[in-house]
């Protein structure tokens, strides 16, 4: 299973510069890691100087103040998810680190080819698995692991979706391993979350180093919410004579914590933001209820999981969605984003395949390499794994957010014999990985003892959106695992962020 | 599944694909998000003007302080929550409740958390800063230090409800679209300051009964230049006038004044207004009994006297336009904020029944 990595981005061969750091270096240790800002310590990145060059002017009460700031701003203006479990539905903000991530342009014009290859396959792939599933008759993939895969829709089986396009809006999930190269960690094709604060944190950074910012030219993000409302109006039913659609996100409610990223983007967009209870299917059309009367609905920015969208045909107890809107959606009177059925794709088995996926459709070797990748299901496999679960990462399938995993070196033996167990009962439902020593990055950490910045684990995750053309905002938004030594970057799990720049050249 | 409803009948259908149509739970939203900031804003004022007003009568006993705090907790709240939460009703318990108890849903922080939630419900609907301003009023109220700023200064306190109120109407003139969700908007305004008016007005009614001779003491006098400060209106008053407060005059001034912002009439010719706006229909024609009734006390304050109403009654008359507004407000929300419910089990066995059919 072993595969040759491809090697690009490694450390460059320029000349680096030694600064005469009086706080960012003075105590900062590279360790044994891939650091995105040195390349040993003290030699800062070419691509970096800009920003390492500013951080050594500022002092570190200079440092606290803008961050004061910027937290306070994002708590006024409500930049906030809900913690859950706690009934005084207490707000927090997401942590943002003012040390922006930086990305060379050519590194990114690489790492976008590969996004766009890989969407360009799932999508075709996902064409393929609903309707003549030649991938499987072809054996290439083994057809159990789709035909039984948690999200494959079997009841879409030959159903059309408008221009073809399944995966409207796409999260990729990437990480860089010991050398710098970049790995795909996990795609998401469902609801993809955290584009709000990629644009937020732009802002915010923008307000904090004005200077910096300007002087380092940086690719702006802010299309982001015009491109996702063309892609919206792009996907709009065929058979709809208006050329002006009503489009309308949908969301699970205020209490979801992921509202206010609902709410941002529904106000950049200047759409309607819904909640089940304002949408009413008659005759297979759907409407929202409004003050004057039904008004019709042509497209729903959905972020609400393929499960919870209609009880009457997923979960029957399902209070989010709306009765009849999968007849609407099949009578093609209004259209999805993302389409149902895309969570197959992304199921950690089928993940495994991708690469494969990749050479099938597109003939092409991936540009962005997996992580080698274990199935549970295949006996030589499975040995493997159960013999050494307190080496590996082991993933449920289709869990996300960092919930359903075991990280074997950090576990206790409890947890290794319950998964040995949940393993051979459900083989399946696992993955294993050997664990990735992600990338850090200079993080402010005030406190601590070993000085005003410390290295913390980061990855990336880059937002596609898939229309009449397929665009990457450059950059995306790189989570940071806060906690020392932590890999798990999810904000459910003590995780904040960063802004990303990609720059308009190489340094 | 063992007797079948038919599902509700809806709403008619219109086709418009324009991007000014509006939710009705957003309305709904809107118009309490405004009614709650403006009830936050008259409470602040009712409680800050009497708690100094108490400052020049130090020394009375538990039965005048009840006399004095009674109609005020009546007019702003429940007197029956109230007294299962406290045994007196003097400066402190009463101040406490209308302030900080979230069990008193019309408290002053209840409002403000209400308003708040029904604008993070439009958070895509109203400016931005507008949520940030209520936002912040929130966060404040949330801190320790809202209770401290309360106990060491109420009237700086009350000042920070008041400037927050303001400063979010005045937001809304200036960053709000003035479309059909700005009329929603202004009716929960205009509706809740014309009640409050009624409300603060009705605090001192038993003045004016005709058979009370004696008016125009110092107490009384001190007493109803609180009414004007509590309705804002002592300047406006005094500009007016200029001449002494006699109680017929406030009486007047707050029921008919044409030019004052916060009189019951120039509130309900606001009203008016939105609500012709609202329904598309032409002056003077109204849509619905509600209406009806509403216009038909409209033009009975453009013709009737002060005199007139005092030998009826100023009680009485204070509630008949609270009950006018109060059948409004439920006429307000039939024709544009409520749908009939979907009942979810017969609304799935209708779409099932329709898959049937392709």
């Amino acid at each position: 299973m072993a595969r040759d990595l491809l090697s690009f981005s490694r450390p460059p061969k320029t000349p680096t510069h030694k600064i005469p750091h009086r706080m960012l270096t003075d105590n900062y240790k590279t360790e044994d890691f891939f650091d995105e800002m040195f390349m040993e310590e003290g030699n800062v990145r070419p691509h970096y100087r800009k920003v390492a060059a500013r951080l050594r002017e500022l002092d570190p009460s200079e440092h606290r103040r803008k961050q004061t700031a910027v937290d306070l701003a994002f708590m006024r203006g409500g930049v906030t998810f809900t913690v859950y479990n706690d009934d005084q539905g207490t707000e927090r903000i997401f942590p943002f680190d003012l040390v922006p991530r930086v990305i060379p342009d050519t590194e990114w014009q690489r790492i976008e080819k590969g996004l766009i290859q890989r969407i360009t396959a799932l999508n075709l792939f996902l064409h393929d698995i609903y309707h003549d599933q030649k991938i499987l008759k072809d054996r290439v993939i083994p057809p159990h692991y789709i035909l039984g895969a948690k999200h494959f829709r079997r009841e879409f089986m030959g159903f059309n979706v408008p221009k073809d396009i399944y995966i409207h809006i796409c999260g990729t999930d990437l990480i860089r391993d010991r050398q710098g190269n970049y790995l795909v960690l996990e795609d998401n094709l469902r609801c993809p979350s955290g584009a709000s604060y990629m644009l937020e944190n732009r802002a915010a950074l923008k307000r904090a180093f004005p200077d910096l910012y300007r002087s380092a030219r940086v690719h702006p993000v802010d299309s982001y919410a015009a491109e996702l409302r063309k892609v919206l109006q792009y996907v709009s039913p065929p058979s709809l004579a208006s050329s002006q659609p009503n489009v309308v996100l949908l969301t699970p409610g205020v209490f979801n914590s992921a509202y206010f990223e609902h709410a941002f983007l529904a106000r950049q967009m200047g759409i309607p933001i819904v909640e089940g209870r304002d949408l009413v299917v008659r005759d297979a059309h759907v409407y929202m209820r409004t003050t004057s009367g039904l008004v019709p609905v042509d497209v729903i920015y959905r972020r609400i999981d393929d499960d919870f969208l209609d009880p009457t045909v997923f979960r029957p107890d399902s209070l989010l969605g709306l009765p009849g809107l999968v007849h609407a959606y099949r009578s093609g009177n209004v259209s999805l984003a993302n389409s149902i059925g895309t969570g197959v794709a992304d199921d950690k088995v089928v993940y495994y395949f991708v690469p494969q996926i990749i050479k099938y459709y597109l003939g092409e070797d991936p540009i962005l390499p997996n992580v080698d990748t274990y199935l549970a299901s295949e006996n030589k496999d499975r040995l493997f794994i159960l013999e050494n679960l307190e080496k590996l990462v082991v993933k449920s399938a289709n869990e996300a957010g960092g919930y359903g995993m075991l990280m074997g070196p950090w576990a206790t033996e409890e947890e290794i014999s319950t998964f040995r167990d949940q393993i051979r009962a459900n083989p399946r439902n696992f993955i294993a990985q050997h664990p990735i020593s992600l990338s850090r990055h200079p993080t402010w950490c005030g406190n601590g003892e070993g000085g005003e910045f410390e290295g913390r684990h980061v990855d990336l995750r880059p937002y596609i959106l898939y229309g009449e053309q397929i665009s990457v905002t450059p950059g995306g938004l790189t989570r940071v695992a806060l906690r020392k030594g932590s890999l798990v970057v999810n904000s459910s799990q003590g995780g904040g962020s960063k802004d990303t720049w990609v720059l308009n050249g190489d340094a | 599944m063992s007797e079948l409803t038919i599902p509700t009948a809806q709403k008619p259908i219109s086709n418009r694909r324009d991007s000014l149509v509006m939710l009705s739970r957003v309305a709904n939203s809107l118009y309490w998000m405004s009614r709650y900031i403006e009830r936050s804003e008259n409470i602040a004022r009712l409680l800050d003007v009497n708690l100094q007003l108490m400052l020049d009568f130090s020394d009375l006993n538990d039965q005048q302080l009840k006399e004095h705090w009674l109609p005020i907790l009546c007019s702003a709240g429940d007197e029956e929550t109230f007294f299962k939460l406290y045994d007196k009703a003097n400066s402190e318990t009463v101040t406490e409740f209308l302030t900080f108890r979230e069990e008193n849903p019309n408290s002053i922080i209840s409002c403000l958390f209400t308003a708040r939630e029904n604008a993070r419900q439009v958070r895509d609907q109203i400016s931005l800063e507008m949520f940030e301003t209520l936002n912040e009023c929130y966060l404040f109220l949330k801190s320790k230090n809202a209770r401290e700023v309360w106990q060491t200064g109420a009237h700086e306190f009350f000042g920070e409800i008041k400037k927050y109120s303001h400063l979010f109407q005045g937001l809304t003139g200036s960053t709000f679209t003035r479309n059909e969700g700005y009329e929603f908007i202004n009716l929960g305004k205009f509706l809740e300051r014309a009640d409050k008016t009624t409300r603060i007005l009705d605090i001192k009614y038993h003045i004016l009964l005709p058979s009370v001779a004696d008016v125009g003491g110092a107490v009384d006098a001190a007493q109803w230049q609180a009414i004007l400060r509590s309705a804002s209106a002592l300047e406006a008053y005094r500009r007016f006038h200029v001449e002494d407060i006699l109680p017929k005059k406030v009486a007047e001034f707050l029921i008919f004044s044409t030019t004052f912002p916060r009189s019951i009439l120039a509130c309900m010719r606001h009203l008016d207004e939105d609500l012709h706006r609202l329904s598309g229909k032409e002056r003077r024609e109204y849509k619905s009994a509600e209406e009806r009734a509403f216009g038909k006390l409209l033009s009975d304050l453009n013709f009737l006297t002060i005199e007139e109403i005092l030998d009826t009654g100023l009680h009485q008359f204070l509630q008949k336009v609270q009950s006018t507004l109060d059948h409004l407000d439920d006429h307000i929300y039939q024709e544009y904020m409520y749908h009939p419910p979907v009942d979810l089990e017969s609304e799935i066995f209708l779409q099932q029944q329709q898959m049937q059919q392709q």
